[in-house]
């Protein structure tokens, strides 16, 4: 069952387009990572997926009733906003105080909601947003990059928990990530984008297609180590040489909340 | 009772100081101090617009500064950076309404008046406008405060669980526009943003949740209203300019005690 679908989907910044044609969907259950570099319009189709930016041609169809939860990139709260976990929980909507536990159980941070937003550690934020965004009882889960920031083993923990949650919960999984290497292993199919899909598939494909291999090399982190085939691909390709001052608008996006 | 000068002034004072604290607390979790500045210098603008055209003050300031906050959040990321446009605006606005001012046929305006406020010279007329402005805005923060808290931590997040984090920037938007519109009497066009920005800020080392830091800086600027009022009369200082000194203190105080209250 298809929960979301994208037609010949293209998104701009101003006049520039950042991402063009994007033909894509999620079914009920499945993991798909998106990666790409940066400036690609990774973050720019989450934000479409999630209604925050209209698309300038083509369509977005969503199930009827789709429940999204969507997690974003490392946020920041201004230090002059108190705000504790359990007020934070509750916005824009009162929720239960079970729910709201059963939330942040489901995301491993069971005792945290007296606390300031501004106190929790890097993971700890990020569980407290993975609980927000799973409160609904989501269908599919969005996640932009939210492990960034994370050490490895925090980030390793992270998406064991989101396994556990898809695990526990069934809902789908769309996320970005450049931790290509624990991606690569807990995605069921892996969309490649530069400006536009450069391709797409299951991890293994995706990591032996030649525009991939453009894109990141052959020795990127040890993401292609995991499958350790031999590839005698020709390694020229001149047409993915995008000019990446093109998409320099999401770039400096994630600069700003990188910190 | 309303026949009382002091007691028209206290009200005034105190119904500015309600309505900005609340809002203030926005303006600073949004980081829009700088906004909150360009939108009030403005305020002088309108002052002159209004004179030249015979229309009341207040509507002319409401108009003006309505205009400015919305020309600022439309164009602010596009070319220039925010705190770069804020600074060209503000100051531009200023310039040019002191100008415009100048250029008055017939009449001198008391300029002192309009930058500092002279809430002393409040009528009951004034007083209606002020009570009715600073009602409106409150009712609007209340009505909308959680979408509007949810907009201020993540426009994304509050995208996705939706709400329209851009309805609820015009909201805000449009009560600054109306507190700038009402506080001209009492604090003038120069001091307005500080009511907005002082007693929230003063606030914050007293509280845990968004709600608490409103209370706190709504008790903090009534003081601060009452007390600069007082200490104007006992010192023969300008009122709006004593109000501004003595939330500035309270502020000086917070900052003092916070690493008391954190360590605790």
């Amino acid at each position: 069952m298809i929960l979301l679908e994208t037609k010949g989907l293209t998104l701009r910044h101003g006049r520039q387009i950042v991402l063009r044609g994007v033909d894509f969907s999620i079914k009920r259950g499945e993991i798909v990572t998106i990666v790409g570099p940066n400036g690609s319009g990774k973050s720019s189709l989450l934000r479409a997926l999630i209604g925050a930016l209209k698309p300038s041609a083509g369509d977005i169809i969503r199930m009827p009733g789709l429940r999204i939860g969507y997690v974003p990139q490392k946020l920041q709260i201004d230090a002059t906003l108190p705000l504790t976990v359990q007020r934070f929980l509750n916005l824009p909507r009162r929720q239960s105080s079970a729910v709201i536990r059963d939330a942040l159980e489901q995301a491993g941070v069971t005792d945290l909601a007296s606390r300031q937003m501004v106190d929790l550690s890097g993971g700890q934020f990020q569980r407290v947003l993975l609980a927000r965004a799973l409160l609904g009882k989501p269908d599919l889960l969005i996640l932009d990059e939210a492990t960034q920031g994370l050490d490895q083993p925090g980030a390793a923990a992270f998406y064991r928990q989101i396994e556990t949650v898809r695990r526990e919960m069934g809902c789908a999984v769309l996320m970005v990530s450049h931790d290509l290497h624990v991606v690569m292993a807990a995605s069921d199919r892996v969309l490649c984008l530069n400006g536009h899909v450069c391709c797409e598939g299951t991890p293994e494909s995706v990591a032996d297609a030649p525009e991939y291999r453009a894109l990141f090399g052959t020795g990127t982190q040890g993401a292609l180590a995991l499958y350790r085939h031999h590839h005698d691909h020709d390694h020229d390709h001149e047409h993915h040489d995008h000019n990446h001052q093109d998409h320099h608008h999401d770039n400096t996006h994630g600069g700003q909340n990188a910190g | 009772m309303l026949d009382d000068f002091l007691v028209r002034s206290a009200l005034a004072g105190l119904g500015v100081a309600l309505a900005a604290a609340p809002l203030g607390c926005f303006v600073i979790w949004r980081r829009m101090a700088y906004f909150g500045d360009a939108t009030s210098h403005a305020a002088l603008l309108g002052v002159a617009l209004a004179l030249a055209t015979d229309l009341p003050v207040t509507g002319g300031v409401l108009l003006v500064a309505l205009v400015m906050a919305l020309i600022i959040s439309t164009l602010s990321g596009r070319t220039v950076s925010a705190d770069a446009l804020l600074g060209v605006m503000a100051h531009a606005a200023l310039a040019l309404g002191l100008v415009a001012v100048s250029l008055l046929p017939g009449q001198r305006v008391d300029l002192q008046a309009y930058l500092f406020g002279e809430i002393l010279a409040v009528t009951p007329t004034d007083l209606a406008v002020i009570w009715g402005g600073a009602l409106a805005v409150a009712v609007l923060l209340a009505w909308r405060w959680s979408a509007l808290l949810a907009a201020t931590v993540n426009p994304d997040l509050s995208q996705a669980s939706g709400g329209n984090p851009k309805r609820e920037q015009l909201i805000l938007t449009l009560s600054l526009a109306i507190m700038v519109a009402v506080a001209i009497k009492v604090v003038g066009a120069l001091l307005i943003a500080a009511m907005l920005i002082i007693p929230a800020a003063t606030a914050r080392p007293f509280a845990r949740t968004p709600e608490m830091m409103a209370i706190w800086a709504m008790a903090l600027g009534a003081i601060a209203a009452l007390g600069g009022l007082g200490a104007s009369l006992q010192f023969n200082t300008p009122a709006g300019p004593s109000i501004v000194s003595l939330a500035a203190v309270l502020f000086a105080i917070s900052a003092a005690v916070s690493p008391l209250l954190r360590r605790s």
